[in-house]
């Protein structure tokens, strides 16, 4: 059965949230992963100054391709173009058919699978098994803001590297297609 | 029998907002009864599937002089009945404190503020935030799930539009809402490591009263309530125990196997069984559960969800004695006081629906 996420990640090929094995791999090597994180973190933002040179918006779609295709098959990404996964243990909260970025829901069942899929682990609990072998797995403290749907679809790694270097536009803008007047 | 201990709780009509007290963020009772160190009592209102205020009103008048507050559940089960802001706003009318729930399944983060706004404008000063149940368990599960905000983001927006007086977006509110800001917690569920770090976050966002699932485990809840203790969270927030009883072990078997979150052990369900009279164990329980968790250091109170059972939550409050004597507020304090007995009487005349078939959740 198709089991729908919160977020659907643009492009062709559906994912399902149940389809898992390597979501887990990932989580149980959360620790790996987040080194990795960390000096990848460093490469792109050092690359920033040559990145903005060529011009974000440009990027934008292929760096998006790249990002789909490498966190898609690590962690089931589901591109909502802000990613939390070094808050949350490497497992990604958008694959919760609620959504949730801040912890579980109270319906989690017993064996700890999701109230709304019986055969699915719990996003909350993976991610706090994956937080515990993290070097800052604390970070699952931290609150997270409400999804910016306008952000969904685009690559958080050119937000990162925008936000970080300080160059070019803030991360939270993007093309606007409705008028000022709110 | 009992008289008020604080007058300065009941205006001059029922439905005129109390006076101002510093440190408090609103204008109800119950954080009234809560910030003076008083045993708080909530208990759930089952929400009628019709459009006729009477309802709600016979629905209120059994909880009446027995708890602080009343919770109007938003859609709970997923489950669709009367709004509960319209419930609330009828309750406030009449002088009833109730809670408003509100759940991130069906609103998205511009509905939700525009209610919160409303609510607070017709006297609701209690909120509790909710992710709320999937819709896949209850009686339309083909609607789309909204889940915009989560509620801890749901705490921290109304914390906002409270305290700095602006909207999500950053634009400004001229009157704030003057509210009482809850969440809920489920100690009973995994990752059960997790759940005290998550009440932490949720007290971080602005909550400041917490109900919890139903609890049927004591040792569990005071596990939790250990870690709680341990992480200073009962010092910043006022934490209401779920209780409620349950109808038979039959009911205890099929809320355990279809209602998310609830988790009853087997030794309350052995226990219902032996029982002869099983709806009478079920009480006897939730009032033994009552006493056991009032002596958790840190549980400020209960919150009874009696599920088509309504009509007991006097009698269980009465014999659990965590009133300690104190009378919640009635609309008339002349009126001779309640007796037990005519009230549970006419309580049970007044009662006369079907027995429960579908349960609901917060």
């Amino acid at each position: 059965m198709e089991t729908p996420a919160a977020f659907e990640p643009r492009g062709r090929r559906h994912r399902r949230a149940d389809r898992f094995a390597l979501r887990f791999v990932s989580i149980r090597h959360a620790r790996a992963l987040e080194t990795l994180y960390s000096g990848f973190e460093r490469l792109i933002v050092a690359a920033a100054p040559l990145l903005a040179r060529l011009g974000w918006e440009r990027l934008e779609r292929p760096v998006a391709y790249l990002e789909r295709q490498v966190k898609g098959a690590l962690f089931d990404c589901r591109m909502c173009g802000q990613c939390v996964l070094s808050s949350t243990g490497m497992s990604c909260p958008m694959n919760c058919p609620k959504g949730l970025r801040n912890g579980p829901c109270g319906g989690v069942r017993a064996d700890g699978c999701c109230e709304v899929y019986a055969d699915m682990p719990c996003v909350w609990v993976k991610a706090y098994e994956g937080s515990l072998k993290m070097v800052e797995g604390a970070r699952i403290a931290e609150i997270q803001a409400p999804v910016d749907h306008r952000l969904k679809g685009r690559s958080s790694w050119l937000a990162v590297m925008r936000q970080k270097s300080g160059l070019g536009t803030s991360p939270d803008r993007v093309p606007a297609k409705t008028g000022a007047k709110a | 029998m009992k008289l008020p201990l604080h007058p300065e709780d009941f205006g001059e009509n029922p439905w005129d907002p109390l006076p101002d007290l510093p440190g408090h963020s609103s204008l109800g009772r119950l954080e009234r009864v809560l910030r003076r160190g008083e045993f708080a009592v909530t208990a759930e209102l089952n929400p009628p599937d019709s459009a006729d205020a009477e309802d709600v009103y016979k629905r209120a008048a059994v909880f009446e002089g027995w708890v602080d507050a009343i919770n109007a559940t938003d859609g709970s089960g997923a489950n669709c009945h009367m709004s509960s802001v319209a419930i609330c706003a009828l309750l406030t009318r009449a002088g009833f404190a109730p809670v408003m729930q509100i759940s991130c399944r069906d609103y998205n983060r511009i509905a939700i503020q525009g209610n919160v706004l409303g609510a607070a404008a017709l006297g609701v000063a209690n909120l509790l935030c909710l992710t709320g149940d999937g819709v896949q368990s209850g009686d339309h599960p083909e609607a789309k799930p909204v889940f915009d905000l989560d509620s801890t983001s749901l705490v921290s927006t109304i914390r906002t539009m409270r305290d700095d007086k602006r909207f999500l977006s950053g634009r400004k509110i001229t009157a704030p809402p003057r509210v009482f800001i809850g969440a809920a917690e489920n100690p009973f569920a995994p990752p059960y490591d997790f759940r005290p770090l998550r009440l932490a976050k949720k007290i971080a966002a602005g909550a400041q009263f917490i109900q919890t699932q139903y609890c049927f485990d004591v040792p569990m809840l005071a596990r939790f309530m250990a870690r709680a203790r341990d992480l200073g969270l009962t010092d910043k927030c006022f934490i209401l125990v779920g209780v409620g009883p349950l109808a038979s072990a039959k009911t205890a078997r099929w809320m355990r196997a279809h209602v998310a979150g609830v988790h009853i052990p087997d030794d309350i369900i052995s226990r219902l069984e032996r029982a002869k009279d099983q709806k009478a164990e079920g009480k006897k329980i939730c009032v033994d559960i009552i006493q056991q968790a009032r002596e958790i250091a840190g549980v400020s109170g209960i919150h009874v969800m009696a599920y088509r059972q309504e009509e007991y939550v006097a009698e269980m409050v009465e014999e659990s004695g965590v009133l300690k004597g104190r009378q919640p507020w009635r609309r008339d304090l002349r009126a001779p006081a309640f007796d037990l007995a005519t009230r549970l009487h006419e309580n049970l005349a007044a009662s006369h629906e079907a027995p429960a078939k579908e349960i609901s959740t917060t």
